[in-house]
């Protein structure tokens, strides 16, 4: 640990920032034969021109990094700033293997992705869309404004800390990475999101069963009993649950998404149709 | 629409397209992408409320890994053009949404199948190490995502009348748009389902019931309930025996790892 302590950083602040810039177009090219490899074959062409000045080595260091990556967006800084860390090592002399370089990528797209995509699309998107979303329902441009802004500042702040704390790191981020700190994000995350989807499921989805089950007539007062009163009675949106929770199920089951969209609206139309559903 | 109007969806719907490939700046969500595309057409509230209806629906569109979602890209500019210029309201503007985001499902993945040429290219300019050529092919393949988008949504924008849109929607019977309306209130049942699926911990699974238990009851806004959520995490992390616990954790996997291996032995 104590050598790579003694690697300088090379890079200028131009450098650094150019990296950032690139690491913004991530998945510009992104292609189903090696997803984000080109891109972190660009992501790395700054560390390349300013450490290597051979043409063999460049050649060497562009290839290796050409290849397979695929890391949720606004968590590829880390791995970018890390192998950028390694890059500079190996060209100043230390006795770093092309294998260890590829291993700690592919190493660190595990747990990355394992907080990013719960984290990104799990938690902070939906949250802020909703917010946004309930906003934008009574016609008001601060939904989509503060949903723009807070997304993108949290997403850019992850993005340039991550980037700087993989290259200032180096190897000791690794640790960091095994460590308690990830997994204690992710099972925050993971506990908020699921509460909030809890909430949203209930709040947010509509199923009315008017469907008359009884006609009492009692002191002149007719009262009349629907499914849906019965279902109120036991808990409040119980069918929003079930059919997420069926929903669940058969996404688990591959099903695609778009089939199970248009199966419900066929629903809707023949409950409607039938007067089972309102 | 003038033909301003015209050149700014070209350009809107070609950064949306962008977005919807590079998932940073979430221009393609339906929030953001309805919004400035009804903002063009001089009907910038339209747009907001349409953008929020279709958020909701596709909360859950996520591509997560190499998979494809429904592409709210296509569905957002396409049904805002057809909701502010063939005025027709927003329930219809999700019954046009839905097929679209289908479509432009379809349509992304072959974008994305097509961009594995700008990655075959870039292995030859990678042998010369010829760096402007790497950044050229990396940066240009945005352009075919920006059209997968802009294209569609300005021939749409040129050539459907409001008329025309009008006259279809008010073909469809009566039992039609009504089921569409009914549905549109538990679509958005699909799209939790990815999130719950894909966040899924098994013995985390009781916040879910919690919320959905706590929100049947209570009347707060959503801003309580996450205050409420974000202090629960911040509770459970702190109380998590697997935490505080990893020492012994670790020295137990070493002795049943131990206890394995004699067993092996005996059976050998």
């Amino acid at each position: 640990m104590e050598e790579n302590k003694k690697i300088k950083n090379q890079l200028t602040k131009k450098d650094i920032f150019q990296t950032f810039i690139f690491s913004n177009f991530q998945q510009a090219s992104f292609n189903y034969e090696r997803i984000h490899a080109l891109a972190f074959c660009v992501d790395m062409i700054p560390t390349i021109k300013r450490v290597y000045k051979k043409k063999e080595d460049q050649i060497a260091a562009l290839k290796r990094h050409n290849t397979f990556f695929n890391v949720t967006p606004a968590f590829c800084g880390p791995v970018i700033g890390l192998t950028s860390a390694l890059e500079q090592a190996k060209s100043q002399g230390e006795d770093i293997d092309v294998s260890t370089i590829n291993s700690l990528k592919v190493g660190l797209m595990g747990p990355l992705c394992g907080v990013g995509d719960p984290v990104m699309w799990g938690t902070l998107r939906p949250i802020l869309a909703a917010l946004g979303a309930t906003l934008a329902l009574q016609g008001s441009w601060l939904g989509p404004l503060i949903f723009f802004l807070v997304f993108n500042i949290i997403r850019l702040g992850i993005k340039w800390y991550g980037l700087k704390l993989g290259l200032s790191e180096g190897m000791s981020l690794v640790q960091e990475l095994s460590g308690n700190f990830l997994k204690k994000l992710t099972e925050g995350a993971t506990v908020l999101g699921l509460f909030i989807m809890g909430v949203l499921v209930n709040k947010w989805t509509t199923i009315k069963v008017p469907l008359v089950v009884s006609k009492t007539t009692f002191n002149g007062k007719t009262t009349i009993t629907t499914i849906q009163n019965i279902l109120d009675q036991l808990c409040p949106g119980l069918l929003s649950l079930g059919l997420t929770l069926l929903m669940m199920y058969l996404l688990k089951k591959r099903v695609s998404p778009i089939l199970l969209i248009f199966i419900l609206f066929g629903v809707g139309i023949l409950g409607y149709a039938f007067g089972i559903l309102k | 629409m003038s033909t301003f109007q015209i050149i700014l969806v070209f350009l809107w719907s070609s950064i949306v397209g962008c977005g919807s490939v590079l998932d940073e700046w979430q221009t393609h969500r339906p929030l953001i992408a309805c919004s400035v595309m009804g903002l063009i057409l001089g009907d910038p509230i339209k747009g907001v409320v349409l953008g929020g209806t279709l958020e909701l629906i596709a909360l859950g569109w996520m591509n997560v890994g190499a998979a494809q979602s429904p592409d709210s890209a296509l569905a957002s500019t396409i049904s805002t053009i057809l909701v502010i210029v063939g005025h027709q309201s927003i329930t219809k503007g999700i019954a046009i949404a839905l097929p679209v985001a289908a479509a432009g499902q379809v349509l992304t993945v072959l974008a994305r199948t097509f961009t594995v040429v700008f990655q075959h290219a870039s292995d030859k300019e990678v042998e010369k190490a010829n760096f402007g050529a790497i950044e050229w092919l990396h940066f240009s393949a945005l352009i075919v995502q920006a059209f997968r988008v802009s294209i569609p949504t300005t021939l749409v924008a040129v050539f459907v009348s409001p008329v025309m849109v009008q006259n279809a929607l008010n073909s469809l019977p009566e039992v039609v748009t009504g089921g569409l309306a009914v549905a549109g209130g538990f679509i958005v049942t699909v799209g939790y389902a990815m999130i719950l699926n894909m966040m899924y911990v098994k013995y985390l699974m009781p916040f879910f019931y919690l919320g959905f238990v706590l929100s049947g009851y209570l009347k707060l806004s959503l801003l309580a309930f996450g205050a409420v959520g974000l202090i629960l995490a911040l509770i459970y992390v702190q109380l998590d025996p697997q935490f505080s616990k990893d020492k012994i954790q670790s020295s137990s996997v070493a002795t049943t790892s131990e206890a394995d291996l004699s067993e092996d032995e005996l059976d050998d």
